[in-house]
């Protein structure tokens, strides 16, 4: 367990966080922590962004210079490859210089408490960290003492939330989608344990998604799961019928000792998406995963690899919607 | 306020005269958004030019995004062919500091390497602060140092004089 300076029973939990945290007092981004009340015209707003840097790809300079001079912190407590790099892809495309601190090789296994940490950097005059922590609410607890005008994004606390992953999977529904009024979307897999699915099902009802379901076990649904919002089912062939957009999650393979299900084989049989399985969804249904996907134990290898799956542009679709959210909180700093 | 349509009957004359003597056959038209993309889009039609037209938007290039962040309403740049060895008639509604061209010019230099950039803008008035002129002019206005022209569009497009609030 990492130290941190509050302990765990004072560090602020996962639940509704006040926007006066990651808003100013005008209603712009400052830091983002959380999806949840968020506006839908905020959430708009940095998709439009993110459409602005997608199309850079066709550039012979694939950076433009708005971060130049800027000094960007990934603080990472969690292993991470796809966050990581395309936080730091993103940075670097917004011109600002990156430090990648990964918390095997920090001081903070020698017992350096978080808050520590952060005044160090600080004290480096960095003006953003990218900080990802084992503990739900560690970016919220950042955010709260950092000096004013150095902006947190959270990517990834606990199971509480992941913003950036949700925001670019909304961006690739949007894509692919459009309108989401009219969409029925299915997430599928372990809720239970999924700080992605929680982002997810936030953002898809703030932008008034026709229809969210959730499909799993008892065993991988966190209690209350309905006051979300969401359709539940435990059976994946009713939960695909004529649904639009189907989010795999993965099955968190170092929860299951924890007998939350007998075994990968079996969670296959009833959860994994084939493709006769998905023949049940709209034909044209998008297939997305977060990543890292189990192959045989979520998904089959033919559909991850298929017509119909987009996690590969959601790797691609993941930098634009970062810089976006990165220029978009360091612009706010002057104002 | 001059009216727009002889304004670009005049700037395609121009045009047509400056790249005749250059012995350049048919640019790519690039207007800047918005306003320049509609002077753009008129420009091509007078032209008869028929190559696509590229349109910028200078957000990510700006030099005072630390002072006043990000516009809420960026949209993509597109340029539809590639610029290295090209001859670029750059267009704009309002030329006054200079900084939009500085900017939109660093942006179009990401895309490829441009044999020449012609600058062709509406209006032009006094303020420069970037050494920035444009061979193809509409019209040129004095305007006070409160005062702005703003151009309003797409159909029909007309000029309107601004006054700034003190201190803007």
């Amino acid at each position: 367990m990492i130290p941190v300076a509050a302990p765990a029973s004072q560090l602020p939990q996962a639940g509704p966080l006040p926007n006066s945290l990651q808003l100013t007092p005008d209603g712009r981004l400052q830091h983002l922590l959380t999806v949840e009340g968020l506006s839908r015209d905020l959430l708009n707003e940095i998709l439009d962004t993110a459409e602005s840097f997608a199309n850079m790809n066709e550039k012979a300079v694939k950076k433009v210079p708005l971060l130049r001079g800027k000094t960007i912190v990934n603080l990472f407590f969690e292993a991470s490859t796809r966050t990581r790099t395309t936080f730091e892809l993103a940075a670097k495309r917004l011109s600002a210089d990156v430090l990648n601190i990964n918390v095997s090789t920090s001081s903070a296994v020698k017992g350096e408490t978080l808050l520590d940490t952060l005044r160090n950097l600080e004290a480096m005059n960095v003006d953003m960290f990218v900080v990802r922590h084992q503990q739900s609410g560690a970016a919220h607890f950042m955010a709260r003492h950092v000096e004013p005008g150095i902006s947190v994004l959270n990517a990834g606390d606990g199971r509480h939330a992941h913003p950036t992953q949700a925001l670019l999977d909304m961006f690739t529904i949007r894509r692919f989608k459009g309108d989401f009024t009219r969409l029925k979307i299915a997430i599928v897999g372990d809720i239970l344990h999924s700080r992605v699915a929680r982002s997810q099902i936030h953002a898809l009802n703030i932008l008034q998604t026709g229809e969210v379901r959730v499909v799993a076990p008892h065993s991988l649904l966190p209690a209350h799961v309905e006051d979300l919002g969401v359709h539940v089912y435990h059976n994946l062939e009713q939960g695909l019928h004529d649904v639009d957009v189907v989010i795999m999650l993965r099955l968190q393979r170092e929860r299951m000792e924890h007998a939350h299900l007998p075994s990968e084989h079996e969670y296959f049989q009833l959860f994994g998406l084939t493709r006769r399985r998905l023949h049940l969804a709209k034909p044209g249904c998008l297939v997305m995963h977060p990543g890292p996907a189990n192959r045989g134990v979520e998904i089959d290898s033919a559909v991850a690899d298929g017509a119909q799956s987009v996690i590969l542009q959601q790797v691609t679709f993941g930098i634009a919607v970062r810089m976006a959210v990165m220029s978009m909180v360091m612009g706010v700093r002057g104002s | 306020m001059p009216e727009i349509a002889s304004l670009l009957d005049s700037m395609a004359e121009q045009a047509r005269s400056h790249f005749e003597q250059r012995g350049i056959e048919q640019p790519i038209v690039v207007g800047i958004h918005s306003g320049g993309v509609w002077i753009a889009d008129a420009l091509r039609q007078r032209l008869g030019y028929t190559r696509p037209m590229g349109k910028l938007d200078i957000s990510f290039y700006r030099d005072d995004f630390s002072r006043i962040g990000m516009h809420p309403q960026v949209r993509p740049s597109e340029l539809p062919e590639e610029l290295d060895n090209e001859h670029i008639l750059l267009v704009d509604d309002v030329l006054y500091t200079g900084r939009t061209i500085r900017a939109a010019l660093n942006e179009l230099f990401d895309y490829g390497r441009p044999a020449s950039v012609t600058l062709a803008v509406l209006v032009e008035r006094d303020g420069r602060e970037l050494p920035v002129a444009a061979a193809i002019v509409g019209t040129h206005l004095e305007l006070g140092a409160a005062e702005q022209v703003k151009l309003r569009g797409p159909d029909p497009l007309r000029l309107e004089r601004v006054q700034l609030e003190d201190g803007a």
